[in-house]
């Protein structure tokens, strides 16, 4: 009787969350799908009845479908790639014994608390300007020729500045991870004379596996929807825009719903995806 | 000898983990730097490091130009009420799965968590109708219930390791004991809980203060927070460095210090628990 009470207790307790969140994921969702169906152009007719396919073949076969897939690709997995290489390395050095190693750990996690917007501007401003940023004195003072960082080098730009951003994420989560390796087994490791390389690809790197895989899955899941640092430092143009610029461009500001809603579509599928792979990890996570 | 050897280690590694941990806090720096320089010295060719005439005039300029304080209250009443909110909302949904687990709460878990992967510019115009439909377009009401859903996921996950952690046992000894129900929510599992969902708390206002996208495309002038008031700067007018650096400063800095004390929480709840 008291288990029974108990589990409707819980069931109601549980009640706001799940219909709270139910309607959040189905609601827009219905509504894109419908509106992927449908020529729907707000300011130029409206609803122009239904198109079947049309705008999912659209999305794909417009000119700026690939441009943004190959953007979307380099960013994330340039970001992916410096984040997750450095991460581990400075995961294993804040790992060394060191004096002032709270301050240090302090001054690494530091860009991630810096709002997107902030950060980009900042990074826009005063360090990639061709004429007043840091970047330009220092190029200068080499004798070198200032670059027009966000123009001749735009994609680079971007990965520098959402790097910075999320390498304080992967260094921590790292980090953690390596705290929790057996330092006994190290010290075995040690003792019995293998050389530090070796320590670190048979012993540091397999127990880091699972982190380095989480890392991957959510940083992907976030570097897919960035936005922030696009919108306010090249608005998609030198070769920046990606698929979520892209179908941000398509709603809001050509507002082609129809087309965009579709482009909507594939980000959600693409971003499901992912998002397999992580919660398959997490999940068995959960049973232990 | 091997001590000799050892302590030169640990000279190698603070030189260079200083070194890098400055490298990378350089921006931020420069950053809170610049906003003590007049206009003139910002763009100062070679730049001026630390020798200048520290000045604070920036920080009222921007205060009195662009209604920093209305930006600012935005962000701490949007921050703010969309995590005590998603709170409420999270503690008994965490609980009943934290304590009363079923064969379902797992799926659940999954599925909440799902929600979250959501990407946002896949269901940005469906918001953005419903917003205008409800007249919710550029009001902190609309951008607190926008971000307590977003966030709610997280909450949920982070009240429910950290419950998980809370040992049935002791409730079980309460009971015995002759303890109430309310006596052992009030004086048993609250003391014991207090800690998870404050840091709870914590991360999720962090989340929130920081979030960019809704922010962005759902406020204009009269809601926006300050994600939305540094934007503004994105297409600037005459000299602004200095000014860009103050406004930029005072929008980060009481992030900052609340993140220091968040590192750990934020290993725990970026990770849905499963890096600990």
């Amino acid at each position: 009787m008291a288990t029974l009470h108990a589990r409707s207790a819980a069931r109601l307790m549980m009640a706001p969350a799940v219909v709270l969140l139910l309607g959040w994921m189905l609601v827009p969702l219905v509504m894109t799908l419908y509106f992927s169906f449908k020529r729907y152009l707000p300011l130029r007719g409206g609803d122009l009845g239904w198109t079947g396919f049309d705008n999912y073949v659209r999305f794909v076969t417009s000119s700026s479908f690939w441009p943004s897939v190959q953007a979307t690709l380099i960013i994330v997995g340039g970001v992916l790639l410096i984040t997750v290489v450095l991460g581990v390395l400075l995961a294993l050095l804040l790992d060394q014994p060191m004096w002032g190693q709270g301050i240090v750990r302090i001054l690494v996690i530091a860009p991630f608390f810096v709002m997107p917007t902030v950060s980009a501007l900042v990074w826009k401003n005063m360090f990639m300007d061709p004429v007043n940023g840091l970047f330009a004195h220092l190029w200068k003072f080499f004798g070198l020729a200032p670059l027009e960082w966000l123009s001749q080098a735009s994609l680079f730009s971007i990965i520098l500045i959402v790097s910075w951003q999320w390498l304080p994420f992967a260094t921590l989560i790292l980090l953690t991870a390596i705290q929790s390796l057996d330092r006994e087994q190290l010290e075995a490791g040690e003792i019995d004379g293998a050389p530090p390389l070796a320590r670190f690809r048979h012993i540091i790197l397999p127990h880091l596996g699972q982190a380095i895989t989480i890392v991957i899955l959510i940083q992907t899941i976030f570097l897919l929807s960035i936005f922030a640092e696009i919108f306010v430092t090249t608005q998609g143009s030198f070769g920046t825009r990606t698929l979520t610029y892209l179908i941000f461009q398509r709603v809001l500001e050509s507002q082609n719903v129809g087309l965009g809603s579709a482009g909507g579509v594939y980000a959600i599928i693409l971003a499901n995806i992912v998002a397999l792979f992580l919660m398959r990890i997490v999940g068995k996570n959960l049973d232990t | 000898m091997a001590r000799a050897v050892k302590n030169k280690q640990k000279i190698i590694n603070t030189v260079a983990a200083w070194g890098i941990g400055l490298l990378i806090f350089f921006p931020v720096l420069w950053t809170i730097l610049t906003s003590f320089k007049t206009e003139a010295q910002a763009i100062a060719d070679p730049p001026v490091f630390l020798f200048f005439d520290w000045t604070l005039e920036n920080y009222a300029i921007v205060q009195e130009r662009s209604d920093y304080m209305r930006y600012l209250w935005n962000s701490v009443i949007i921050a703010g009420v969309s995590t005590l909110v998603g709170i409420v909302v999270a503690v008994p949904a965490a609980w009943s799965m934290a304590f009363v687990p079923s064969k379902r709460t797992k799926d659940v878990l999954l599925w909440m968590l799902s929600t979250k992967m959501l990407p946002a510019v896949g269901v940005l115009y469906p918001i953005y109708l419903i917003f205008i439909q409800l007249g919710l377009l550029d009001t902190r009401t609309g951008l607190v219930i926008v971000m307590m859903l977003i966030n709610l996921p997280i909450i949920v996950w982070m009240l429910y390791t950290y419950f998980r952690e809370i040992p049935g046992e002791i409730l079980e000894a309460a009971r015995m004991d002759g303890a109430s129900l309310r006596d052992e929510i009030l004086y048993v599992l609250t003391p014991m809980a207090v800690p998870g969902i404050a840091s709870t708390i914590l991360l999720n206002f962090i989340l929130a203060w920081n979030e960019a996208f809704w922010t962005l495309n759902l406020t204009a002038a009269k809601a926006g927070p300050l994600t939305a008031f540094i934007a503004s700067y994105s297409s600037p007018e005459g000299l602004f460095y200095a000014k860009l650096s103050a406004a930029s400063t005072m929008a980060i800095a009481p992030i900052l210090i609340l993140g220091w004390f968040s590192q750990k929480q934020l290993v725990r709840g970026l990770t849905f628990g499963a890096v600990k």
